[in-house]
């Protein structure tokens, strides 16, 4: 396993009190696997990615039963330790391409700078590796790029930059946070293809973080749903999105909007009413509960368990595996 | 040039937010504090003739450079001892608040009349009075204003009034452009739209629809150039060329005291002490008005 | 703009020399009868119309002549010239020693921000911004001169000589500038471009000083170049104090005495280098922000 989380804690400080933003992640990624987190704004997704890159600011407290890379313990390294590891064997691309580049260097030296940061090589072997790797990304014209400015570039364009800044060192994880959102539909989907080709090439970990489940469609290989903080179901992508067995996660499917009008006698898009809740305290309730149309009494009283769904996917839910079946099939009996 | 395009922090609500201001104020810690001491000179200033227990002109051959009082050699009469001339320094020192505060207020205020009214007019008209308006404002921040301000002085002889209408009529530059692009920023509001299109005049316009929703910036520039005047005059007074004896302006004190200062420090501490603090209540209180106008959540 | 602005300049110090004051008497003397004067006037050709003697005042100035002083009967450009590498050199000290206290201490208040040392740069920029430069002056001199000798306080002969008039002068400056580069760094810090850089391994020291600071220090070279305006302008005060025989004591000298062709040419002067300073300052911008280096592509 490349990766292996468990039991992650991050706490943030909020005027006074303390925000729980993940609260309590498993995660596992494999060598030349991808794995998707998928989830609505404030479900913690970016707080996890940003704690296993040791990005969290400077306030916030990180705690994890398991945190490893290999077989290197990300949470016992110290800061310079961890930044010797970014870059190199783990790396990170974010979602607004237009201002992740620095203005004022040329996109080459700042290629260079993050090579020559973690080898020792020269400034020539730099340059011709920038090079290298600004061609694998599809960039033409790589050498005259090189001495170009950030402002010069569309933010397709940009976006290849920072995913080749992140590939130069051949890294082992890379951590995608929502990186085509900003882009336009072609060049969303140009992106994706430069990031499989390089996955594939590579035999490198991905975790991509989304909220588009149309994404999740295309790239990944399992899916774990987060809300308010924790793992609510994870499994194969063909599980997930095709049997989805928490509440949360048939609710999220179900909103998405299909062409030719959904279930027979729809007539509005589907929603799942509310806002994903901020945690201050510990607690047992089931973080779905506000939310959740198959709320009942238990749900409030204790932490849901987590079961394996027919289809092989975990989900902490009161509910029994294989309720969505056995529903079905009551109405299927009674209409 | 890139000093006239500072675009200052306008507050999105702005006289909305008047009830609140002074209650937020009363808790604001450098507000306070600033204010009490500016009061206080302010205070000083007025009953001057009430506080002062020596007439600060008085001169005495016998009591010359007698030290404050805690130095050994003091004289009871004389808490803070006497200048070379004898004259009772505390007396001449309270006095001298006068000066200071009578430039300060005096000054600003002219300047503000000039440069507010420079800047709304070439905020509100773009074209050729903008350009017009910008180049009298890139060509006076382009001379020194202390060369200019001796120079003027120097011609025209100097003394209090002299001194006050100088400074008055140099130091109008920041008001007009914090007022020009405040204004350039309001006229795209709404309610500037819906005055003219009712055909108010333009000085109503710009006197009572404008002028009082960019008081905020404009309050923390008017501290900034006050202090600016105050610290000019006694930089002019220090050269001979401001106020002149035997008025007790401090910084005039400041010269005089030159040639006693190596025996007798307490001559240059006390009034560039009273400066200082001047000074400083007055930058503090700009800071603390810049904090408390800051637009959006406060 | 500049060129206009320039041209306004001039006609103002040529008021102020011609007009605001008589030359006839400065150069006669004031206790010449009415005689004297009205020679003085025809020799000096003074009582032609004003545009002409405009127009001649910008000629003679286009050739280097920036006139003659009453006092010392020598040409003006000469007086100022022999002076101009003293008040230079103390200008220059003044801003490298703000420059040197701005640039770390606004880095380092931006870095650790609301601790100790974010207090100390904020007394520090307050203080000096409240302090007549004029007192520091004076009590330096006291302190560091006579009580514990440890440096020269009047003239110019000597390195040493500068030091306590550059630190008078640069305490000014000092406060703006840092302010500037901690406000600078602490956006700078916060970008996206930094976090870029983070999450790819730079190392702290590498991203604050090569990476955040170049962006930080571009707003600053606008204002260092004004700041040294002031400074040839404040330098009248400081020179004064410390008997250096620059540009700004002669100003005051000249001053004292009503010396006008000496006072006008030196407002003159001063004003044109502070207006070729904010276009090198703007040139400077240009050349270190590529943005602003024009459309390509």
């Amino acid at each position: 396993m490349l990766l292996d989380v468990h039991d992650l804690h991050v706490t943030l400080p909020d005027q006074g009190r303390k925000l729980r933003a993940v609260r309590g992640v498993d995660l596992s990624v494999a060598a030349g696997e991808t794995l998707c987190l998928v989830g609505e704004s404030g479900c913690g997704k970016s707080m996890t990615a940003l704690a296993l890159m040791g990005l969290l600011p400077r306030r916030a407290e990180r705690r994890a039963a398991r945190l490893r890379l290999g077989l290197t313990d990300l949470g016992g390294l110290s800061d310079s330790a961890m930044s010797a590891l970014r870059g190199r064997r783990m790396s990170m691309i974010f979602q607004e391409p237009m201002t992740a580049l620095n203005p004022v260097f040329p996109i080459g030296d700042q290629l260079c700078s993050v090579y020559r940061r973690h080898t020792r090589a020269n400034g020539a072997a730099a340059r011709a590796r920038a090079i290298e790797v600004l061609e694998s990304v599809g960039l033409t014209n790589a050498a005259l790029r090189m001495r170009q400015y950030p402002h010069q570039l569309s933010g397709g364009l940009r976006q290849r930059v920072l995913i080749a800044m992140a590939l130069i060192c051949e890294p082992e994880l890379m951590i995608c946070d929502e990186p085509t959102t900003a882009l336009d539909v072609t060049t969303q989907a140009q992106i994706l293809h430069i990031l499989k080709e390089a996955q594939a090439a590579r035999n490198m970990g991905m975790i991509f973080i989304t909220h588009d489940l149309g994404v999740v469609a295309r790239i990944a290989d399992r899916v774990a749903v987060m809300y308010a903080g924790r793992v609510v179901e994870e499994g194969t992508r063909e599980a997930v999105l095709r049997h989805p067995a928490h509440p949360y996660t048939r609710g999220l499917i179900a909103s998405v909007p299909k062409p030719g009008g959904g279930e027979p006698g729809q007539t509005r898009l589907a929603s799942i009413a509310g806002n994903v809740p901020a945690f201050h305290q510990e607690d047992a309730r089931c973080p779905f509960l506000s939310r959740c149309l198959q709320r009942m009494d238990v749900c409030a009283e204790t932490p849901p368990p987590v079961r394996q769904a027919p289809a092989g996917q975990s989900f902490a839910c009161h509910l029994l595996p294989g309720w969505v079946e056995s529903r079905a099939a009551g109405v299927e009996k009674r209409a | 040039m890139t000093a006239l395009s500072a675009a200052p922090a306008l507050p999105e609500e702005e006289l909305v937010r008047r009830p609140g201001f002074w209650a937020k104020a009363r808790r604001h810690r450098t507000f306070v504090f600033s204010g009490i001491i500016l009061l206080a000179i302010l205070l000083i200033a007025v009953f001057a003739p009430l506080l002062a227990p020596h007439d600060p002109f008085m001169q005495s051959i016998a009591l010359r450079l007698k030290p404050p009082f805690w130095h050994d050699k003091t004289v009871a009469e004389h808490l803070l001892g006497t200048d070379q001339l004898g004259r009772d320094y505390l007396s001449r020192l309270i006095y001298g608040a006068r000066i200071s505060m009578a430039i300060g207020i005096g000054a600003t205020l002219m300047s503000a009349l000039i440069g507010i009214t420079l800047g709304l007019l070439a905020g509100y008209y773009s074209g050729w009075i903008d350009t017009a308006i910008s180049t009298v404002i890139t060509t006076r921040l382009s001379m020194p204003i202390i060369l200019i301000a001796l120079a003027v002085v120097a011609i025209v002889g100097p003394s209090l009034t002299v001194v006050i209408v100088v400074l008055g009529l140099l130091l109008w530059d920041q008001f007009a452009v914090v007022t020009r692009v405040a204004t350039q920023q309001v006229c795209t509001r709404d309610y500037v739209t819906s005055a003219r299109v009712l055909g108010c005049s333009v000085g109503h316009i710009l006197f009572r629809e404008i002028l009082p929703n960019i008081r905020a910036p404009l309050m923390v520039v008017a501290t900034v150039e006050m202090a600016h005047a105050v610290l000019l005059e006694a930089a002019l007074s220090f050269l001979g060329l401001g106020v002149q004896a035997p008025l007790p302006s401090w910084g005039l004190m400041l010269s005089e005291a030159k040639t006693a200062m190596f025996f007798s420090p307490w001559l240059i501490v006390l009034p560039g002490a009273c400066l200082f603090i001047l000074a400083l209540a007055i930058n503090l209180m700009g800071d603390a008005m810049r904090d408390l106008t800051a637009g959006g959540r406060g | 703009m500049a060129a206009v602005v320039m041209v306004i300049v001039s006609v103002i110090c040529f008021v102020l020399s011609n007009v605001a004051s008589d030359p006839a008497v400065g150069i006669a003397g004031a206790q010449a009868t009415d005689a004297d004067l009205a020679v003085v006037r025809q020799t000096y050709g003074l009582d032609r119309p004003l545009p002409v003697r405009y127009a001649e005042y910008i000629g003679n100035l286009l050739q280097g002549d920036f006139g003659t002083s009453y006092l010392a009967k020598r040409p003006v450009l000469e007086m100022i010239l022999e002076r101009l590498p003293v008040t230079a050199l103390l200008a220059f000290l003044s801003m490298a020693l703000a420059l040197a206290i701005a640039l770390p201490l606004g880095c380092a208040a931006a870095l650790w921000p609301n601790t100790l040392v974010d207090r100390l740069s904020q007394v520090l920029a307050v203080t000096g911004q409240a302090i007549p430069n004029f007192w520091a002056g004076l009590l330096l001199i006291v302190v560091f001169g006579v009580q514990l000798r440890w440096l020269p306080i009047s003239g110019s002969d000597t390195l040493a000589h500068f030091v306590l008039p550059a630190i008078t002068l640069g305490t000014f400056a000092m406060p703006p500038l840092m302010r500037l580069i901690r406000a600078g760094m602490i956006e700078v810090l916060a970008s996206d471009y930094i976090r870029t850089a983070r999450a790819m391994g730079i190392r702290p020291f590498a991203l604050t000083f090569k990476y955040a600071l170049k962006n930080a220090v571009l707003p600053v070279i606008s204002l260092a170049a004004v700041q040294l305006g002031f400074m040839l302008g404040g330098s009248i005060v400081v020179e004064s104090i410390f008997a250096l025989n620059g540009v700004g004591y002669l100003a005051w000298q000249s001053m004292s005495r009503s010396d006008m062709p000496v006072i006008q040419a030196i407002v003159l002067l001063i004003s044109m280098i502070y207006i070729v300073l904010t276009l090198a300052a703007d040139l400077l911008n240009g050349i270190m922000d590529p943005r602003l280096r024009g459309a390509r592509k």
